[in-house]
């Protein structure tokens, strides 16, 4: 049996494993009936309605043609882990982390993480470039988050504030 | 009449200095993201949220507004320009406007867009003010069982409209639906899906989604294809404003276009998009005038008609969010999510409880609207450099304002883990083929559906014959079967399939 559409196929499989997840959490909670809905009543249901449809979708994955097998190509490996990470140490740098002592470093040094981090999931990126772009969103952010709409932030290190 | 004194109300309200300036800054903001290639309105108005936190409820919707507004016509600009869609509904705009550009007509193609969608507001404003009212009378007599029919339909009108897959974009709905159960459940107080996480107890914030799913998602694939070169009509958008002829032709198109998008707009569902369809469709259908170019080689009324059909159905599709609360479709239920943010549920009661700030928002769509065309022609020469800045320098900077969005929303670094786990989800999505609109508009309807469900089958006692016995909700439910159906039929099948290949 061949698979006619990688996509559909794979997205099928994610719909009906994700579906049965749900409707298997739901069973946890009391589900009760139509006049007394518990909790877990409406996510059963809808989990086991996205199981039946992820298999319908596997299923014509099977069996309706598609233009040129419907791939879905390489992953973009590269950009996926630089972009997730810089957004991970932003978080991190920004308000650090208690459970590992790690202390907040602020939103200025967070931003220029942020960008070379980030930067670094492109091809051609350039250092001094990138510092430019750093510094011009640094002092931007700081200008608009901080000055004009006063968000709450930490914006340098703890070990300057104190 | 109401409908002056109503409209009289709401601009007062709009037209102080200080609410002008919120909705003077929203449009620029608006057009300064939504101009970028690659970002639609739901990211737009995502990313620039967290700027409205600080404001009273008044000022941040009609900044709110503004961004919208401005976004959308970013999106045409792009679309004319570098004949790249900022958003699916300017996809026909696309056709005949990026051929206006390549023969040194940019100029008057954006005047079009910009003129076409202002005089489509201001009819949009109108009707949606004058049906207002009524169909919030309307909504009073619904009950949990129409509520719940109303929005099955709202979900398959959607779909329906939306391109691709119909199965995918159920399941994706359903997806929605169950990410937006997770948390604390209202009735029973049982934390549901939380795995034990405090954080997970308040749900999943919606800012989070579609921050990570639209914003991030997008990100990484664009950076995995090659940067393919983009030719921008910078040089050529010297003349703004259209000939004599231009004009008389581009009349009657975005009188058409209004009227063919109001009435599409109000419909559950994709309504802005379909509208763009629609009127292009008709306009090629109306006869040519000696002397005319074609279509899809660069004629002004393939522009101003979908344009002005877009922005009309933009408007009307405010009306069931204002008078129902509920969205019909990804933007509007980013505007729920703003409005819960400020404290406001949207729905019938709003106009009677907050009329202020009802009338307010009408009036300030508007002002939003006026704004788009005072701002943005003149200044049109710089929203085009920002089209020349390459997307190396831009993403980083989108990355960063989603990351400082999502924070400054709690002030949690929870969320920020949290959409970074989204932003691969949204980037599974993109590979697997799966659109992720449905997915929101899910999210915001989940909570709301299960409560809905539960009243009516509570008060039912257990009997699902309650939808189909109530003839509102029987007929609601009968439209969406219908839809179905004649999505489902074969001529009609390969006709969606064609418009949507159309680009």
């Amino acid at each position: 049996m061949n698979i006619k559409s990688q996509k559909d196929f794979f997205s099928g499989l994610m719909f009906m494993g994700v579906g049965l997840a749900f409707a298997w959490g739901a069973t946890t909670y009391s589900v009760g009936q139509g006049a007394r809905m518990g909790p877990g009543y409406f996510p059963l249901y809808l989990g086991v309605l996205m199981a039946i449809l992820g298999a319908a979708i596997t299923f014509s994955s099977l069996v309706v043609e598609s233009v040129g097998g419907d791939k879905i190509g390489k992953w973009a490996w590269k950009p996926l882990f630089f972009i997730i990470l810089a957004n991970l140490v932003f978080g991190v740098l920004l308000a650090g982390l208690p459970s590992l002592k790690i202390p907040a470093a602020g939103l200025i040094v967070a931003i220029y993480a942020l960008v070379f981090i980030a930067s670094m999931g492109e091809a051609g990126w350039k250092v001094k470039n990138t510092f430019i772009l750093a510094t011009i969103l640094a002092a931007g952010s700081y200008v608009a988050f901080v000055l004009a709409l006063k968000l709450q932030f930490q914006v340098w290190p703890a070990f300057i504030t104190g | 009449m109401d409908l002056i004194q109503n409209l009289a109300l709401g601009f007062g309200v709009a037209f102080t200095p200080i609410n002008l300036l919120y909705c003077l800054v929203g449009c620029i903001l608006g057009t300064l993201i939504g101009v970028l290639p690659g970002i639609g309105p739901v990211a737009t108005i995502a990313m620039l949220l967290p700027a409205t936190y600080a404001l009273p409820p008044v000022s941040a919707l009609i900044m709110l507004a503004g961004i919208y507004y401005d976004a959308q016509y970013g999106g045409s600009t792009t679309a004319i320009l570098v004949n790249l869609p900022g958003e699916s509904s300017s996809v026909v705009t696309c056709i005949d406007g990026y051929q206006m550009a390549r023969r040194g007509r940019a100029g008057p193609a954006l005047a079009a867009a910009g003129i076409g969608s202002f005089f489509a507001g201001c009819v949009g404003t109108l009707i949606l003010a004058a049906f207002a009212p009524p169909l919030t009378e309307l909504a009073f007599k619904f009950g949990p069982a129409e509520y719940f029919a109303l929005m099955i339909l709202g979900l398959i009108g959607a779909v329906v409209l939306a391109s691709g897959s119909l199965l995918k974009a159920i399941a994706m709905i359903v997806l929605g639906l169950l990410l937006g159960l997770v948390g604390t459940d209202v009735n029973s107080g049982v934390a549901r899906f939380s795995f034990d996480i405090p954080e997970l107890t308040d749900g999943i914030g919606f800012v989070v989604i579609a921050m990570g799913v639209f914003g991030y998602g997008e990100i990484i694939s664009n950076l995995a294809q090659p940067e393919h070169e983009r030719e921008v009509f910078t040089a050529g958008v010297t003349g703004l404003m259209p000939t004599k002829e231009d004009f008389k032709r581009m009349a009657p198109a975005m009188l058409r276009g209004t009227f063919l998008g109001s009435a599409l707009g109000i419909l559950p569902g994709g309504g802005a998009l379909l509208a763009a369809f629609a009127a292009y469709a008709l306009e090629k259908k109306i006869k040519m005038q000696p002397g005319e170019v074609p279509f899809g080689q660069g004629n002004i009324r393939g522009v101003a008609a979908p344009e002005s059909a877009n922005n009309a159905g933009s408007q009307t599709s405010f009306i069931p969010l204002l008078t129902l609360g509920i969205p019909p479709n990804a933007v509007m239920a980013l505007m729920v999510g703003a409005m819960t943010i400020h404290n406001i549920q949207p729905g019938p009661q709003v106009m009677t409880s907050n009329p202020e700030l009802f009338w307010g928002l009408i009036a300030s769509m508007w002002i939003g609207n006026a704004m788009l065309v005072i701002l943005n022609l003149p200044l049109i020469g710089i929203w085009i450099k920002l089209l020349t800045v390459p997307y190396r320098y831009l993403f980083p900077a989108i990355v960063l304002f989603c990351a400082i969005g999502v924070y400054s929303t709690n002030n949690n670094t929870w969320d920020v883990w949290m959409v970074g786990i989204f932003g691969v989800i949204g980037y599974t999505f993109v590979k697997i083929g799966c659109e992720p609109a449905p997915l929101l508009l899910g999210f915001i309807l989940g909570p709301m559906m299960e409560e809905n469900l539960r009243r009516a089958l509570l008060l039912s006692r257990g009997s699902w014959s309650v939808f189909v016995t109530r003839p509102l909700s029987a007929g609601l439910l009968a439209a969406a079967l219908l839809m179905l159906i004649i999505v489902l039929l074969p001529a009609v099948k390969n006709k969606r399939k064609e418009a949507f290949v159309e680009e």
